[in-house]
């Protein structure tokens, strides 16, 4: 049976929702025109929020708004409430230096809190669980979001944050941990680290795991599933957004449910801006519903995805989105052709002879660039013939070929030996020197 | 028959003297070695005391390893000993896949060992020629 945080709003009818939508959306809409981004923004498009946004339908009249808007708002552009109102802002810096800033009200974090709680709740935690938190506390929004969404579910918070293996082991042995927050990097480093520290799988109490802060392959979570014989769910957020609990999966593992709620969800061409049917893959654009210090309308999340609209056996009616296939801005251009590294993670991480890092290293030729995807061999299903090695680096790079099109070179590796990191692994390395 | 443990390693430095380290820190003798390269990476290939106990140690340890069973053949230890073995090899249907050897004071001759695919039909093969293959215990007592 489903437990539910908040059946009349997780299980809300398509109508009702609608309506629930278009209330928030004119309330967000308020606030937006409170903020010198927006006011400038819908003067110079000739909008008016109150006659020209009669529908939810009209939404599609307000441009996009993308992360270089924050940057160019940082610090006060956006924000729409008295600071006096603001009681926790997150910064994120950014690979560029140039800072965004989310700020948050009591009733936002309140907000935000309880979409963490809900979709703790539809992943089965309770408040008899014990919640360690190996993520990053601070600015980073993975940490303190699922920290609060633990604790106003009741359950036993651990703040032990990231790093430090053998306390993490021992706070999960001696308090009985049953449910963990980490990165999928991090996982493989207990996993691979626990008989060092004179611990087993067996000693722990480990139920469920949140992986996060780190693309992964469902390859990935398995192998953390089977390893610590438990259950990981995937999830999806970012800072822009509060960070945790925009979408989530629940018991079911059926792809993630997105909150609408709390967001409008549309999914576009990320070239021409075209909004595409549910079922087609496309870049997210979110709006917030639920936020009143730091409102965004139609934000371009560079991350590409599909909505997918059958039933969930679980009830809840919010539609999800397919775990993220890619982002626009983090594509590669090799010898003319696009890449996502996730695509070449997708074929890689399906080959169950391959272990658990893997690293896409990018280097130039002359003219031409090459493509060299190291991977690690994954030690159980090692079958100790040199025949077998190569039909395995025939395997991958066939598969690879059939996929992103690029012939790459594979080169097997030791378990453990490519660069594992503990927050977020560096996985593309590219040496080609910039034209 | 005997227990070979076939390791996986990277071609860069250390790594051969990186097993050796984590057997000796396990109490392992290393009766037997042989490497097999293939530029980039290869297989460190190891006839051991405690091939189980050498399994485990390696893999917490993170290397990838399997235990195989090999041909373990006594051969004459003078000119023409290998060659004696290996002109009765029934070469349309066995390939031999890797192979190296010692002499051995012991058993008064070299021992040889001899990667196959089908180690057992092989084995038997060679006792019907005369030759004697070694068990696994047979190998540790050398």
């Amino acid at each position: 049976m489903t437990v539910f945080r908040d059946k009349s709003i997780e299980c809300i009818s398509k109508s009702d929702l609608a309506r629930y939508q278009f209330q928030h959306l004119q309330e967000t809409l308020q606030f937006a025109l409170k903020t010198s981004f927006y006011q400038k923004r819908f003067k110079k498009n000739k909008l008016d929020a109150l006659s020209s946004i009669q529908s939810l339908d009209d939404l599609e009249k307000i441009p996009f708004t993308v992360k270089d808007d924050l940057r160019d708002s940082y610090p006060k552009g956006l924000l729409a409430v008295d600071m006096k109102e603001v009681v926790r802002i997150h910064t994120s810096s950014g690979t560029t230096g140039i800072p965004t800033v989310i700020y948050h009200t009591q009733n936002d974090l309140n907000r935000w809190t309880e979409l963490v709680t809900r979709s703790l709740v539809a992943c089965g935690v309770s408040n008899e669980d014990v919640f360690q938190n190996m993520m990053t506390y601070g600015m980073f929004t993975g940490g303190l979001g699922l920290h609060y969404g633990a604790e106003r579910l009741g359950a036993l918070v651990i703040p032990s944050s990231s790093g430090n293996t053998q306390r993490q082991l021992q706070l999960m042995k001696d308090f009985q941990t049953t449910v963990v927050h980490a990165t999928p990097s991090f996982m493989f480093h207990l996993a691979s680290k626990i008989k060092e520290f004179g611990y087993a799988v067996e000693d722990l109490f480990l139920k469920k795991a949140f992986l996060g802060a780190e693309p992964y392959s469902e390859n990935t979570r398995r192998k953390i599933e089977d390893f610590f014989k438990i259950d990981a769910y995937n999830s999806y957020g970012l800072s822009e957004m509060n960070g945790p609990g925009v979408a989530f999966e629940c018991t079911y593992k059926n792809d993630m449910h997105i909150w609408e709620d709390a967001y409008i969800v549309e999914i576009i061409n990320p070239e021409t801006g075209e909004r595409l049917p549910d079922g087609q893959e496309g870049e997210l654009v979110l709006t917030t519903l639920r936020r009143s210090a730091t409102p965004l309308l139609r934000y371009r999340t560079r991350d590409l995805t599909t909505i997918l609209t059958e039933p969930c056996p679980c009830g809840r009616t919010h539609r999800r989105i397919s775990r993220i296939t890619g982002r626009t801005d983090d594509m590669l251009i090799i010898n003319g052709v696009n890449v996502f590294p996730s695509q070449i993670e997708q074929v890689i991480m399906n080959i169950p002879e391959v272990g658990n890092n893997y690293q896409i290293c990018l280097s130039r030729e002359g003219a031409l660039d090459r493509l060299t995807v190291k991977v690690e061999i994954y030690s159980k299903l090692f079958a100790g013939d040199l025949s077998e090695l190569e039909k395995l680096k025939t395997k991958i790079r066939d598969r690879l070929k059939a996929s992103i099109i690029i012939n790459p070179a594979v080169e097997l590796h030791e378990p453990e030996s490519l660069p594992a990191f503990e927050l977020k692994a560096k996985r593309v390395l590219d040496l080609r020197e910039k034209l | 028959m005997a227990k070979q443990l076939n390791v996986f390693v990277d071609n860069r430095i250390g790594r051969i003297k990186s097993i050796t380290e984590v057997l000796f820190k396990a109490g392992i003798n290393i009766r037997a070695m042989a490497v097999q390269d293939r530029g980039d990476f290869g297989l460190v290939k190891l006839i051991v005391n405690h091939p189980d106990k050498a399994v485990i140690a390696l893999q917490e340890n993170n290397f990838a390893c399997k235990e195989k069973d090999v041909l373990a053949v006594v051969i004459k230890d003078k000119p023409g000993g290998l060659f004696e073995l290996l002109k009765v090899f029934p070469e349309d249907n066995v390939n031999i896949l890797d192979a190296y050897g010692f002499a051995a004071e012991t058993i008064k001759g070299s021992l040889f060992f001899v990667e196959v695919k089908d180690v057992k039909q092989v084995s038997d093969f060679l006792e019907t020629k005369g030759f004697k293959v070694l068990t696994d215990a047979e190998v540790l007592e050398i």
